[in-house]
């Protein structure tokens, strides 16, 4: 029997039984872990309001053996809050849409549980932080995150110079199969011409420059989200089922 | 394994929601036992639920005819509407005995990651109600987790240009519990909810 104290993010809740929830987190020590939390959908539950998505917490686990992950799962028997993001981020609905396509994101590219990915994780936590201070449009946040993912799990996509042979861009020729912008010599069937203004668009997200990305056209912005969704879509084998309720 | 009828009857009562196989046994046997006048009452109201319940087609409540309870009685005013999300939560309320307006039911919340959005509520039936001008008052009831205030912030927003008073159940501190005990968002949704005390 063991003890285990680690922080992480609320990504998804399910009911189990009468009134108890499996809660999948993301946490900083042992990447993705599923935990039963006893009783938190009464309402008289301590710590049922600290286990909603988007919640920042610090969790202490209960395992019946040596490992946090492994046989059954484990038990949550209590948890801190370090950042309630939740409120923020759900008074707003195109940010709990953009959110939500967040959470899932993590929780997809963190297949296996208890293997570490810190990276996903501050990553995570850094887009939620931006998406509750609403300083940028909710869209842009989620693409900058969805193109930051990419990259730390060693998909980034190249936005300049051509992802084949790697010949100074700008290049024209956008292929999610390529792996980005291509030149005229590496073009693939099937590659699109985007504009340039949404190609700089999301070399600036995934670059970190907010500067000209807060001052792209709505219709880059469009453009643009569109190309990161097929992007994530084709390297993730399947969609995300929230991002199509993502409000454009 | 037991033979025949008897393992029928453990699977069939095993597939209830938090009836596990021990469960299952001890209720089977249980029946098994009973008087088989009680036996063929369980049996006969069990046919009946399944031919006779029906969704009210104007709240969504559960009903035995085409308008349920709430939907037929004159005394309800029909001015106030509160929205909840599963039968269940009429039920909860109704056991107050402080609302005395009339209930939309929608079917769930919206939850993105679970593939759940508007449309797959009775959202579009909502707005139908909405459109003669009855309704001055929306009370938005939903489940006071992420889900629940999500699909109350979509409303809220969908129904602004119709011009009603939109409210939101109070959160806060449970009645008979120490504050000392309470979670801080559910303290601080009590202290952003609080309320002047005029006496």
């Amino acid at each position: 029997m063991s003890l285990f104290r680690d922080d992480g993010i609320v990504l998804r809740t399910q009911k189990l039984g009468e009134a108890d929830r499996i809660i999948t987190l993301l946490t900083r020590r042992h990447g993705r872990v599923r935990a039963v939390a006893r009783g938190v959908r009464r309402t008289k539950s301590k710590f049922g309001a600290r286990l909603e998505p988007f919640s920042h917490v610090d969790v202490q686990f209960f395992v019946r053996g040596g490992e946090l992950v492994g046989r059954g799962l484990p038990l949550c028997t209590q948890s801190e809050t370090i950042a309630p993001y939740g409120g923020a981020i759900v008074a707003d609905y195109e940010c709990y849409t953009a959110g939500t396509a967040m959470l899932e994101t993590a929780e997809r590219f963190t297949d296996h549980e208890g293997e570490p990915a810190v990276q996903q994780y501050l990553l995570l936590v850094g887009a939620l932080r931006t998406l509750a201070a609403g300083d940028h449009d909710p869209r842009l946040v989620l693409d900058a995150f969805l193109l930051r993912s990419l990259a730390v799990n060693g998909y980034a996509p190249s936005f300049d110079d051509c992802a084949k042979c790697g010949m100074t861009g700008p290049n024209r020729f956008f292929s999610v199969g390529a792996g980005g912008v291509v030149c005229g010599e590496c073009r693939v069937p099937g590659s699109v011409v985007p504009s340039r203004e949404a190609l700089e668009l999301l070399g600036a997200l995934l670059g970190g420059d907010w500067e000209t990305a807060d001052a792209c056209e709505p219709r880059h912005c469009r453009e643009g989200s569109g190309l990161v969704a097929a992007y994530l879509q084709w390297h993730l084998e399947r969609g995300l089922r929230s991002l199509r309720f993502v409000e454009k | 394994m037991y033979e025949g009828v008897v393992q029928d009857l453990i699977d069939e009562l095993g597939r209830l929601p938090g009836v596990g196989p021990k469960s299952a046994q001890r209720i089977a046997f249980h029946i098994l036992q009973a008087d088989p006048a009680d036996v063929r009452r369980l049996a006969h109201v069990l046919t009946e639920v399944k031919a006779k319940v029906r969704f009210c087609k104007v709240c969504g409540n559960v009903a035995q005819d085409e308008l349920c309870r709430v939907c037929r009685d004159p005394r309800r005013d029909p001015a106030v509407i509160c929205v909840v999300e599963e039968p269940k939560d009429v039920v909860a309320i109704e056991r107050t005995r402080e609302f005395r307006g009339k209930y939309h039911v929608l079917g769930g919340a919206i939850s993105p990651i679970d593939g759940v959005g508007p449309d797959d509520l009775r959202i579009a039936e909502l707005l139908r109600r909405l459109a003669d001008g009855t309704v001055t008052e929306l009370i938005l009831a939903t489940d006071p987790n992420l889900e629940g205030e999500a699909t109350a912030t979509y409303l809220a927003r969908t129904v602004k240009p119709m011009g009603l008073r939109v409210t939101r159940l109070a959160s806060g501190l449970p009645v008979g519990g120490d504050l000392e005990y309470a979670d801080e968002v559910t303290l601080g949704r009590a202290f952003e909810g609080r309320r002047l005390l005029d006496v």
